[in-house]
C-alpha cells in the first residue's frame, strides 16, 4: 500500500517536476558547462573564474552557480583564453563592462587602496607593539 | 494557548533580567546591600523563563499551528517532524528568541554554580548580563515577536528554504548561537571584572571553561556550515569567504586568541588587560555577527532573513553595549596592570605573539568583509574575496604556525631556542623533503604549497609536547592542546590539498557512456524519477570504480520541492581514505546528454576530520580543567571543615 502511494506520489511529482524543469533557465553558451581540451588552459581559465563575482546570484563566484549569466559568463571566459587572452586582460575588459563589483580581487584604485593599507599598517602595528611588550618585559 | 503562555514568559522573563540589573548594580553600593541576595535566583529564574518560551515555540512548530504568523511564514504540515522542530530557529524571531534562551539560560548556570570570585564581582557579572539580555528581549518583544498570531488562520503555511532541510543545517545555527552567547558570559565577566578592578588567577579560571565551551562550539560550528555548504551548494567549494562565513569566523579567532590569553592569565597571572579587552572583542564580534546576519546588510548566499529595520534596531544594540564596554575599558584599562612580566622566548611570548597574529587576521576579515559597505557610501560597488583574503590572512597565519609549532615546548617566563632546537629537527626536515618533493612534482601555487608543507611538519611537532612525559600521567588539558594543535595541521593539509590537486570534470554523457575524473571510472547507467516527502526528484544511476576496486553505485539527485517551489540539487559523495568523489547531476542538453559535475578532491575529508580534532581537544581541555577546578574545590571545603572540627 505505502509503495503504491510512493509510486504514485512519484508519478504526480514526474509531472510537476519535468515542466518545471523544462522552465530552469540555463545557459546555453557553448563552453557554460564545457571545459576547454587543454588542461592549462582549462587550469587558467578555472583560475580566473574563482575570482569573478556572479552578477546575478549572491555572493558566488561564476565557478560556483548555474545561473544564465555565471553560465555566458564562464563560456566568454573559456572561449577568449582558448584564443589565446591573458586571464588579467579578460578580467580588466570584464571590469570595463560591469564595473568593479564583478572582481573578488579588489584592484588598487584611489577607492580601494584602504585595502591594501590596512594589512601593511596591521603589520607594522604587530611589529611595534611585540617590540614594545618585549622591551619592557624582556629583563629577568 | 500554548503562543500566548510563551509570550508571557518571555515578558516575565525581560521584567526579571532587568530586576536583575537593578539590583545587582544597587547591591553594589553600600546602601543596596540587601538587593544583593535576589540576583542569583533572579538569574536562574530568568534563564528558565526564557527557556519555556522557546519550548513553547518549539510545540507550535510541531505540531503547526497556523494561527501563529512565524509558523505560517516558515512551516508546513507536509514537513518531516524534525524540519519542523528545525523550523522554529530556522528563521529571524525563532533563532533571536534561541539567543535569549541561551544567554538566559547561561547567566543562570553562572549564578548557580560559580562560586569562587568575590561576590561584587558576580554581583557585576550578572548586571552585566542582565544589561545585555534586556536588548536582545527590547528587540524580540518589540520588533520581531515569534508568538505574533495571524487572523484568519491560513489553511496551509508557505514551507521552509528548502536548502533548510537538511539535517546539518537544522543543528548549525543552534550550536554557533551557542557559541555566540557563550561568548557573553566571557563578555560580562569582563565587565565584571573592569568594574570591582578584581582581575587575577581566580578571575581566569572561573572564565575559562565558558571561553572553552563557546570555543568548542564555534569550532564545531564552522566545521558544520562549511560542510554543508560543500555538499549542498552543488559545486564543491566549501569556504567562500562570504560575509555570513566571516561573521562566524570572527568570534572564532576572537575566542581562539582569548581562549590562549585567558590560560596565560591563570598561570602565570599575566596579560591582565589584553585578557579583559579580548573577552570585549569576542562577544562584540559575535554581535557584529549576528548583526551582519540578520539586518541583511551585505548580499551573501547565507541572507535568508534579509530585514533593514530590524538592522538598525541591532545596529543601536552594538553601538551601545560595545561602545559602553570599550569606554568602561578605556576608563578603566589604566588600573588594571599587565601583570608579571616575560621574556620573548619563553611559553607566554610564543602565545602573545600568535595573539597579536589572531587579532591582525580578525582585523583583516573585519576590514575586508566591511569595505564593500564603506565604497558603496562613497558610490562605487566593489568585491571582495578570496584573491584578497587568501595571501593577506597568509601573512600572519605563517608566522603563526611556525610560532605554533616551537611555543608549546618553551618553559614559562623565559627559555632559549637552543634548548628545544634539537627536538625540531625532524619537523624541519619533513618540511625540507615535502617542499622537495612539491617542487619535483611541480604545478602547485604558493599557498597550497605553504599550507601543505607547513601542515606536515606542524603535525609532527604539534605531537612532541608528549615526549619525555609519561602518558598516563599527562595532564588531559594537555592531550585536548596536543589534539588540537594536531587538528590545525589536518585541516590545514586538507585545504592544500583540495586546492592543490582537485580534479574538475565536466561532461555531458548519454546512458551507458562512461567517463573519467583522476583514478576513478564513471559510467551513467541511466537517469530515474524519485519521490520524497515533499519533493520529487530526477536520480542519476552512476556505476563508478576507482582503479581496479569493484565498482560501487552513487545516486546523485535534481531535486524539485514544491513549497517553497524551488530546485536543490543533492551532489553524491563518495568518501575514501584519501579523498572524496564528488558527483552533480546537472541539466538535460536538447540532444539528451545529461550533464554530469564530476569532482575527484584528494584529502578534502581531513579539512573536517581537523576541525572536529580541533573541536575535541576543546572538550578534552574542558573536561580536565573542570575536574581539576573540581578537586581544587572539594581539597578547600575539606580543610574548611577539618579547621571548623579543630576549632569546635
Amino acid at each position: 500500500m505505502s509503495r503504491l502511494i510512493v509510486m504514485l506520489l512519484a508519478a504526480i511529482g514526474l509531472f510537476c517536476a519535468v515542466p518545471s524543469l523544462a522552465q530552469e533557465e540555463q545557459s546555453t553558451a557553448p563552453y557554460a558547462y564545457r571545459q576547454l581540451d587543454d588542461p592549462a588552459k582549462e587550469q587558467q581559465a578555472q583560475d580566473l573564474m574563482e575570482t569573478l563575482r556572479c552578477l546575478q546570484c549572491q555572493g558566488q563566484s561564476i565557478a560556483d552557480s548555474d545561473a544564465p549569466i555565471a553560465g555566458s559568463m564562464r563560456s566568454l571566459v573559456r572561449e577568449r583564453i582558448a584564443s589565446g587572452e591573458r586571464p588579467e586582460e579578460i578580467r580588466a575588459w570584464l571590469i570595463e563592462r560591469y564595473g568593479d563589483y564583478v572582481s573578488y580581487a579588489p584592484q588598487l584604485t584611489s577607492l580601494t587602496w584602504p585595502l591594501f593599507a590596512v594589512p601593511l599598517a596591521l603589520v607594522l602595528l604587530a611589529f611595534l607593539l611585540l617590540r614594545r611588550r618585549f622591551r619592557r618585559g624582556g629583563d629577568r | 494557548m500554548i503562543a500566548e503562555l510563551g509570550l508571557a514568559a518571555l515578558w516575565l522573563a525581560a521584567a526579571l533580567a532587568a530586576l536583575q540589573l537593578v539590583s545587582g548594580a544597587l547591591g553594589l553600593t553600600p546602601k543596596g546591600a540587601a538587593l544583593a541576595g535576589i540576583v542569583r535566583p533572579v538569574a536562574v529564574v530568568q534563564g528558565l523563563l526564557a527557556l519555556t518560551a522557546f519550548i513553547c515555540l518549539i510545540y507550535v512548530f510541531a505540531v503547526t499551528d497556523l494561527s501563529v504568523k512565524l509558523v505560517a511564514m516558515n512551516s508546513h504540515s507536509m514537513k518531516p517532524l524534525v524540519f519542523k522542530i528545525a523550523g522554529a530557529w530556522g528563521n529571524h524571531e525563532g533563532s533571536m528568541l534561541l539567543w535569549v534562551t541561551v544567554m538566559g539560560m547561561a547567566g543562570g548556570v553562572v549564578a548557580l554554580i560559580e562560586r569562587r570570585l568575590p561576590e561584587r564581582t558576580m554581583l557585576a557579572t550578572l548586571a552585566g548580563q542582565a544589561f545585555v539580555s534586556i536588548g536582545f528581549y527590547a528587540f524580540l518583544l518589540i520588533a520581531s515577536n515569534p508568538f505574533e498570531r495571524l487572523s484568519p488562520t491560513p489553511v496551509e503555511g508557505n514551507g521552509l528554504n528548502p536548502l533548510l532541510q537538511d539535517l546539518g543545517l537544522a543543528f548549525h545555527p543552534p550550536t554557533l548561537y551557542l557559541g555566540y552567547v557563550g561568548l557573553s558570559v566571557a563578555f560580562s565577566f569582563a565587565i565584571g571584572a573592569l568594574v570591582t578592578r578584581e582581575v587575577g588567577p581566580a578571575f581566569a579560571r572561573a572564565m575559562r571553561p565558558w571561553v572553552l565551551a563557546a570555543w568548542i562550539f564555534l569550532t564545531a560550528g564552522i566545521a558544520a556550515g562549511s560542510y554543508w555548504a560543500y555538499y549542498e551548494l552543488g559545486w564543491g567549494g566549501w569556504w567562500f569567504w562570504d560575509p555570513v562565513e566571516n561573521a562566524s569566523l570572527m568570534p572564532w579567532l576572537a575566542a581562539t586568541a582569548l581562549l590562549h590569553s585567558v590560560s596565560v592569565l591563570a598561570a602565570r597571572n599575566a596579560l591582565r588587560a589584553w585578557t579583559i579587552m579580548l573577552g570585549v572583542v569576542a562577544f562584540s564580534m559575535s554581535m557584529v555577527g549576528t548583526f551582519l546576519v540578520r539586518s541583511g546588510i551585505l548580499t551573501s548566499v547565507h541572507a535568508f532573513a534579509v530585514d533593514p529595520e530590524r538592522g538598525s534596531f541591532i545596529l543601536v544594540l552594538l553601538a551601545i553595549y560595545i561602545g559602553g564596554a570599550l569606554t568602561l575599558f578605556a576608563l578603566r584599562a589604566g588600573t588594571v596592570t599587565e601583570g608579571e612580566r616575560f621574556a620573548l622566548v619563553s611559553r607566554e611570548g610564543a602565545l602573545v605573539f600568535n595573539n597579536v597574529m589572531l587579532s591582525a587576521i580578525l582585523g583583516i576579515v573585519l576590514f575586508g568583509t566591511l569595505y564593500p559597505l564603506v565604497a558603496e557610501a562613497m558610490g562605487a560597488k566593489v568585491s571582495v574575496g578570496p584573491p584578497y583574503f587568501n595571501p593577506m590572512g597568509a601573512l600572519f597565519v605563517v608566522p603563526m604556525l611556525v610560532v605554533l609549532a616551537v611555543g608549546p615546548l618553551l618553559r614559562w617566563r623565559n627559555d632559549r631556542f637552543g634548548r628545544v632546537g634539537g627536538r625540531l629537527v625532524i619537523p624541519a626536515m619533513l618540511v625540507a623533503a615535502g617542499a622537495m618533493a612539491l617542487l619535483v612534482m611541480g604545478g602547485v601555487s604558493l599557498l597550497p604549497f605553504l599550507g601543505l608543507v607547513l601542515a606536515v611538519g606542524l603535525a609532527w611537532a604539534s605531537l612532541l609536547p608528549l615526549r619525555e612525559r609519561k602518558l598516563r600521567r599527562t595532564p588531559l588539558a594537555v592531550w585536548g592542546m596536543v589534539m588540537a594543535h594536531f587538528g590545525v595541521a589536518v585541516s590545514l593539509f586538507g585545504m592544500s590539498s583540495e586546492s592543490a590537486f582537485s580534479i574538475e570534470k565536466l561532461v555531458a554523457v548519454n546512458a551507458g557512456d562512461t567517463t573519467e575524473v583522476g583514478p576513478w571510472l564513471v559510467r551513467l547507467d541511466g537517469v530515474e524519477p524519485v519521490a520524497g516527502p515533499n519533493w520529487t526528484a530526477l536520480e542519476a544511476q552512476l556505476k563508478v570504480r576507482y582503479k581496479d576496486a569493484d565498482p560501487v553505485m552513487v545516486r546523485p539527485q535534481s531535486r524539485s520541492f514544491w513549497t517553497p517551489p524551488q530546485q536543490t540539487s543533492e551532489s553524491a559523495l563518495l568518501t575514501r581514505w584519501n579523498g572524496q568523489l564528488y558527483a552533480v547531476l546537472g541539466g538535460e542538453g536538447e540532444d539528451g546528454r545529461w550533464q554530469l559535475r564530476l569532482w575527484w578532491k584528494p584529502f578534502v575529508t581531513l579539512i573536517w576530520i581537523g576541525g572536529l580534532l580541533i573541536a575535541f581537544g576543546g572538550v578534552l581541555a574542558l573536561i580536565g580543567r573542570v575536574k581539576s577546578d573540581l578537586r581544587r574545590i572539594i581539597a578547600r571545603d575539606r580543610t574548611a571543615d577539618r579547621r571548623e572540627s579543630q576549632g569546635r
